[in-house]
């Protein structure tokens, strides 16, 4: 493909460490976001979408102020080192140093850019852009800002959700003002936990739990996992290929974009003590939970209790 | 809100006369206005402060599962081992019962007795759901620390009341030869060695 022009604005994509998961998740956008994408956004690199120029040159491009860079999106874990992380033959490092006052806006995408993920498990030094899991000193410390006066954007997940990213950069190149919560995250995306919007919602109320992957019915909470209302996403609002969800489908939310990711481990187990959940979803008391399920199973929503397809 | 806390009062009063009168003579034998004579109201004013019996009869339970549900809440906060607190929530529970003995006769005479009185709106959990939660909530802490076993919630929550209902019983039975205060701190021993996960003392 040529590099895409007739773009109001321009950007490059960089990877370090990654499965490039996001890179994948990029391109299974739907048809439809993806031609606004490209209509409005001049993808100058991406290591897996273009190929009519080579990095080396539009980077250089950029350095001597030849090519505007509005984006500079990066997927992928960095090192707060020289000469550990490479992309295109070029320390990552220096890339970032070099583009950092450049670039309008920087923007990790996918829990390793953001939070360091799997990757910082295993050095000290790995990091995410500005947060090394939830605490700020990423490779960037501190409170620092591009030249459009953000922050380094989140786009947390594992992989991010491919609306989530092409919906950020297009409203930052509408001008439209974008809400970012504590760790960074669009509000637009993040506000919202993976329990909102999911069609198992009234089997979590009325405490009717699912004991297998892949059924339509059951709430996936209680034996299966399910993080949907401790984690921040909109995975059951913005659907996954416009279709479906992972809690949806009958597999768990395992909580993957939330800083703790890496950190948890037992992603199909809801931690009991005693039968009692350790955690509890977001906003309400442990004691307020555990009266209100106890309320809850006393009672018996008889749709619930069979197959849906045999429910009237 | 004077007003409110007088009606709260007169509650109370008609709560610890009809859970004595109940348990005496049993929830069928015992009639409105028996309970209105004992308490010194009219038949008519009873109806101000509960619809009916049944009514009444639920309002006893979640009356006192709010009680012994404050306290358990209360100890379980306290800085204190988790041993420690099971030793003090079986003392406390045992001097509750000793306090208002109409409450746990209450409990066991009629709630455990007459099921079809509390079956729409007192079924399951629903009138004692104090005490449970906040027994739920101190064995999950409990167990999160470390002190206790990990379990199903069942078994660990009938390890902690069944004793303590049968040492009432027996008392109430008259043939508890001691004191029952004198025996808390052995069900206290027996309920945590029960509890307690194998490294702990
Ligand atoms: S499956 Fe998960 S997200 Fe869906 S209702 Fe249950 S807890 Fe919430």
């Amino acid at each position: 493909m040529e590099s895409l022009k007739v773009r109001r604005k321009s950007l490059i994509w960089i990877s370090g460490l990654t499965c490039n998961g996001n890179s994948h998740s990029f391109l299974s956008s739907s048809s439809l976001s993806f031609d606004a994408f490209l209509n409005s956004v001049n993808i100058l690199f991406h290591p897996a979408l273009t190929y009519d120029r080579e990095f080396k040159d539009i980077y250089k491009d950029i350095l001597e102020g030849k090519l505007k860079l509005d984006f500079l999106i990066v997927e992928g874990a960095v090192s707060k080192k020289k000469t550990k992380v490479y992309f295109q033959g070029f320390d990552i490092y220096e890339i970032l140093e070099n583009l950092k006052n450049i670039a309008e806006y920087i923007i990790a995408v996918g829990n390793c850019a953001s939070f360091g993920n799997f990757p910082a498990l295993y050095s000290e030094d790995v990091v995410g852009l500005n947060f090394r899991f939830n605490q700020r000193n990423g490779f960037f410390e501190g409170d620092f800002t591009t030249k459009s006066g953000m922050p380094i954007i989140n786009i947390s997940g594992c992989p991010a959700h491919p609306e989530w990213i092409i919906k950020t950069v297009l409203s930052l190149s509408y001008g439209y003002d974008l809400k970012l919560g504590s760790l960074q995250r669009p509000k637009d995306f993040y506000m919202y936990l993976t329990h909102d919007g999911c069609t198992r919602n009234q089997y979590f109320e009325w405490k009717v739990e699912a004991e297998e992957f892949g059924t339509k019915e059951g709430c996936l909470f209680y034996y299966l996992g399910c993080r949907g209302p401790l984690t921040h996403s909109s995975c059951n609002k913005i659907l996954w290929n416009d279709k479906s969800s992972k809690t949806r489908a009958g597999m768990p939310c395992i909580g993957c974009t939330e800083f703790d990711f890496p950190l948890r481990g037992k992603y199909f187990e809801t931690k009991l003590n005693i039968g009692i959940p350790e955690e509890v979803p977001l906003g309400v008391s442990k004691r307020a939970y555990i009266m209100l399920s106890g309320v809850a199973k006393t009672f018996t929503n008889h749709r619930l209790k069979g197959k849906l397809e045999e429910a009237d | 809100m004077v007003r409110k806390l007088l009606k709260e009062k007169k509650r109370e009063e008609i709560v610890k006369v009809a859970s004595r009168l109940f348990s005496e003579r049993g929830f069928y034998n015992t009639t409105i206005p028996d309970i209105a004579e004992a308490v010194g109201m009219s038949v008519g004013n009873f109806y101000n402060y509960f619809e009916s019996k049944e009514d009444l009869a639920k309002y006893i339970m979640q009356y006192s599962s709010s009680i012994l549900g404050e306290e358990i809440r209360k100890i379980s906060q306290m800085d204190v081992s988790t041993k420690e607190k099971v030793f003090l929530i079986v003392r406390r529970f045992i001097e509750i019962a000793q306090e208002r003995p109409e409450l746990i006769d209450y409990f066991l005479r009629i709630f455990l007795s007459n099921r079809e009185v509390f079956s729409e709106g007192c079924e399951g959990f629903l009138c004692v759901g104090e005490v449970v939660t906040e027994l739920m909530l101190f064995l999950e802490e409990g167990a999160r620390k470390g002190d206790f076993r990990q379990q199903d919630f069942f078994p660990a929550f009938v390890t902690i009341m069944g004793p303590l209902g049968g040492l009432v019983f027996l008392k109430g039975e008259g043939i508890l030869p001691k004191n029952p205060i004198e025996y808390a701190n052995e069900i206290g021993e027996n309920i945590w060695r029960a509890l307690k996960s194998d490294e702990k003392v």
